[in-house]
């Protein structure tokens, strides 16, 4: 007798400690092809996983084996030209065949690089490393949206306790009609001819005998129709439905100077990640607009937004009072939640502070749901900060910090993900 | 192959139905009709567990090395990661079967196959296979079916519990340097004992303390008899002959390492030498294996039990595995052990069968001879290196087109020094024997002393073989010597003639110990 065991329900993911350990092991170089990734792609596509490499020198097991030198004699498959003693030129880049098959794949290290795949969350968490979220955050932006179970009509299979009765008992009332209505219908003209018969003729008619048998033999075939059949029973269905929201725009406001270089640029681009991603926690759909400015502001795409660079002096206002025009003309307030998060090195024209103070206040303000401002500078905060520290004491949505790196990033958005409902 | 016309098959009372679904009774009944024929061909097997998986845990058992328990490591999750990208890719189908050399011997069935996929595999591993780890004399000296599984649990329960103790880094590096020299860690002379779970836990205990009673024997710092004199120190050599094994001299002598670090050596150098000779029987054993699950369900499809549908997915199958790609396809790397073991043992039957009159002289032993026996006798005997020089055929050698290329570096040009004719037979045998033996292909690398009064370095030395250097890890590899040795390590590598012509060394500091 055999031993037959099934073992697909037990016993899965055996390899994921192993695997935990190589990540462990790895680390390093992970994280910074995980740097390079988020340096490569857009702000909106930051949910799924990654392809890191690693170059194979790094994560080799070293083994004692011979190299390619003195005498390599082989026995090959194939011959089809070649006669005892016949020279062969040496074909290039070493080999011979010889050797290649035990020693070749760990002999040449700079050969490929070992590829594999980071799982979407496993991306997300090497990413947040640095931004020092708390893990409350951080399990909130790593989890998946939330669904709710919601009824979508019935199903025929499921289990015993989403049976609907009422559905399945129509069912099998159709069923029996359908199956039975010959033969009742039948059943009853046999028995109005019979009673008709048995008041103008004797009982023992042949007739009366041969109706007998056939209503006897209707009945029967009625009784063998099941009352309830498998194949009549009905399932509530219930489906899940991604959370209703709302939908939200993201203004990500940035300061294209001189004087923002690469590495500003990449904190503030994580900067906006990071909303961006709180928001797609909360919203379904979600609209970024790009606004870059120097001393004068554009409406730009992504990719311009981060890679184009102008020189030249700052006007902060004009980011702003485009922000205010862009959100009047397209996002009416009621269908509109708005977000902004402005990034800047906190340089700007000394009259212009004063404008901008303004502007937020009286307009932008009571139009957004939220308002982050970063200063990414290690200098002393300068009159754009000091005018802006005004709208922050008016109001309690508009939330301001000073980044040196990426860790400091977080506190700016505090009051937001405590506000988070669920 | 014989081509029946349809009308002369009898359909068998038991015939399996065409449907490429499997089912569990299906498989039993599969199963039950392989046992019987493989039964009558008289292969002796241990008693079969077919175990029903995923994709998911075959990649699993993959990357550990096919046990069904094992210790973890950041290796094993390396090779997972990149069996499943070539896996999701696509670019390669997972291997239809790993078999387990345990008895019982455990096979696992993947649930994506169909039924006659199973059924191969269950003729292939649970038959083949498993009868060649029962049979085989390797095996039979070398690995102990009875006791692996329990031994794999003691290694991985012990392993885990050093891991708490002394932090999973320090029992990482332990590890890395041991599977670094696993493929060293193999008495090829001495017989292991059979032991049971508890008794290896008892003996463990016991091993701990005595050994280190003992290592430190080797360095008392007690003065000197003042009568021993300085040639007699020189032929007091330690040790007194070169060590093949070096992970058990490391195991044994290693001054400075901990008890649970020996005994982590000990169990790497355990389970390398039950994988010593998977090593040195894969010609044979999946030639074995491929020639029992051909035959058995050839048997079956002439009794009537499988149909013709069965067959043709069954020989797709088989072709590709057993297929050969000549040395200038793009395809090619490598000999096929599945073509050149199928072949040889496929020949052997001809050879008993219908000898021609070259086989008579070229075997006059086997031809005419009853095959089964003469096939259980090679299966038994043997190994690769072995095997290949006793029953290579000349037929085959010209089926394959065998040829020899002679590649020294000493030359601008390489030379074909044998083809498939007369002259070139035996010594093509003997150079494609050659090349399956494990000691030409491993470089020679044995203890050769211990500088005992001195600064306590270990010498390895490296007997080099036809002038073939050593590759660039050398270096990182006497690190890893070093790491377990915890002195300076050095190599020197001796020509033929003894003479010392190259030396390295790796310096080893104390602090190392805990950082690199």
């Amino acid at each position: 007798m055999v031993h037959l065991i099934d073992r697909r329900i037990q016993g899965k993911n055996k390899s994921a400690p192993n695997r935990e350990r190589f990540l462990r092991r790895y680390r390093g170089q992970i994280k910074e092809a995980v740097a390079r990734a988020v340096k490569g792609r857009s702000i909106t596509d930051m949910e799924s996983g990654e392809s890191i490499s690693i170059p194979v020198k790094d994560v080799n097991e070293p083994n004692f084996g011979h190299a390619h030198g003195g005498i390599w004699e082989g026995v090959h498959p194939g011959n089809e030209e070649y006669q005892k003693g016949d020279q062969i030129a040496r074909p290039k880049g070493g080999g011979g065949g010889s050797g290649k098959g035990q020693g070749g794949n760990s002999e040449n290290p700079a050969e490929d690089d070992f590829v594999f795949q980071l799982s979407r969350e496993e991306f997300m968490n090497y990413f947040f490393e640095d931004l020092a979220l708390p893990n409350m955050v951080k399990t909130q932006l790593t989890s998946t949206i939330d669904f709710k179970s919601q009824r979508a009509g019935y199903k025929t299979s499921g289990s015993a306790s989403s049976l609907h009765v009422l559905r399945s008992l129509r069912g099998a009332m159709g069923r029996r009609i359908a199956m039975g209505g010959k033969s009742a219908r039948r059943l009853k003209e046999a028995e109005k001819e019979m009673r008709d018969l048995m008041e103008t003729s004797f009982p023992d008619d042949l007739r009366i005998e041969a109706l007998k048998q056939e209503i006897h033999h209707l009945r029967t075939r009625l009784l063998a129709i099941p009352f309830l059949d498998p194949f009549d029973l009905r399932y509530n269905n219930r489906i899940k439905v991604p959370k209703p929201a709302s939908q939200c725009v993201m203004f990500c406001l940035l300061d294209v100077s001189g004087s923002m270089d690469e590495q500003k640029k990449d904190t503030a681009k994580r900067f906006f990640i990071l909303l961006y991603l709180f928001l797609t926690r909360a919203y379904e759909k979600i609209e970024v607009v790009f606004i870059r400015h120097h001393t004068t502001a554009q409406e730009v795409d992504e990719d311009a937004f981060f890679h184009s660079r102008e020189s030249g002096g700052t006007i902060v206002s004009s980011a702003l009072n485009l922000l205010a025009q862009t959100i009047r003309e397209r996002y009416a307030e009621s269908d509109w939640n708005v977000y902004v998060a402005q990034a800047s090195d906190g340089d700007n024209w000394d009259n212009d502070s004063v404008t901008c103070k303004d502007i937020l206040s009286h307009t932008i303000m009571p139009l957004v749901q939220y308002y982050a401002y970063v200063e990414i500078t290690e200098g002393e905060p300068q009159n754009l900060w000091l005018e802006y520290e005004h709208v922050a004491q008016l109001y309690p949505h508009f939330a301001m910090q000073k980044i040196e790196n990426p860790a400091d990033i977080y506190p700016v958005f505090r009051e937001l993900f405590k506000k988070q409902p669920n | 192959m014989e081509n029946k016309p349809a009308s002369a098959r009898v359909k068998h009372p038991h015939a399996l139905p065409e449907q490429s679904e499997w089912t569990f009774e299906l498989i039993e009944q599969a199963h039950e009709e392989i046992r019987r024929v493989a039964g009558n061909f008289g292969l002796d097997t241990y008693p079969n567990q077919l175990e029903i998986i995923t994709a998911e845990q075959m990649m699993d058992a993959y990357a550990s090395v096919g046990m069904p328990v094992s210790y973890h490591h950041w290796s094993f999750g390396k090779h997972f990661l990149s069996t499943e990208k070539s896996y999701k890719r696509g670019q390669m189908g997972l291997a239809y079967e790993i078999v387990i050399n345990s008895n019982p011997c455990i096979a696992y069935l993947m649930e994506e196959n169909s039924l006659t996929m199973q059924a191969l595999v269950i003729a292939h591993a649970a038959y083949g296979h498993n009868s060649f780890f029962k049979g085989n004399y390797l095996f039979r000296t070398w690995t102990d079916a009875d006791a692996i599984i329990d031994y794999m649990v003691f290694a991985k329960n012990y392993i885990a519990q050093c891991e708490q103790r002394y932090g999973a880094e320090a029992v990482e590096l332990i590890l890395d340097s041991c599977h670094a020299l696993q493929n060293y860690g193999v008495d090829r002379y001495k017989r292991p004992a059979r032991i049971s779970l508890s008794e290896e836990r008892e003996r463990q205990n016991e091993r701990e303390a005595y050994l280190q009673s003992q290592v430190n024997d080797l360095w008392r710092t007690l003065p000197r008899r003042p009568e021993v004199h300085e040639d007699e120190q020189e032929q007091q050599r330690f040790p007194h002959e070169p060590q093949e094994n070096i992970l058990y001299f490391i195991e044994k002598y290693s001054p400075l390492l901990e008890p649970w670090q020996r005994e982590i050596v000990r169990i790497i150098r355990k389970i390398s030498q039950y994988f010593y000779p998977q090593r040195q029987t894969q010609v044979m054993n999946e030639g074995w294996a491929t020639f029992w699950h051909y035959t058995i369900l050839y048997q079956l499809y002439d009794e009537g039990i499988v149909g013709d549908g069965f067959m043709m997915e069954f020989l797709q199958s088989h072709t590709n595995v057993v297929y050969q790609p000549p040395v200038n396809s793009r395809h090619f790397s490598g000999i096929n052990p599945y073509a050149l073991g199928f072949a040889m043992m496929s020949d052997i039957r001809r050879i008993c069968e219908n000898p021609t009159a070259e086989d008579r002289e070229w075997f006059p032993d086997i031809a005419g001879s009853d095959w089964q026996a003469t096939l259980q006798f090679a299966m038994r005997n043997f190994k690769d290196e072995s095997f290949i020089a006793q029953y290579l055929s000349p037929k085959l050698i010209r089926d394959f087109h065998f040829f020899a290329i002679l590649d020294d570096d000493s030359k601008d040009r390489l030379q074909v020094s044998a083809i498939h004719d007369d002259n070139g037979y035996r010594y093509i045998r003997q150079q494609l024997a050659g090349q399956y033996n494990l000691g030409n292909r491993e470089p020679n690398i044995q203890v050769w002393s211990v500088d005992m009064h001195g600064d306590r370095a270990l010498t390895l030395r490296h007997t080099q073989y036809l002038r073939r250097p050593l590759n660039q890890q050398t270096n990182e590899m006497l690190k890893h010597v070093a790491r377990l040795w915890g002195f300076d390590i050095y190599l020197e590598t001796v020509d033929q003639a003894n003479n010392v012509i190259a030396r390295q060394e790796c310096k080893w500091e104390k602090r190392n110990r805990y950082t690199s």
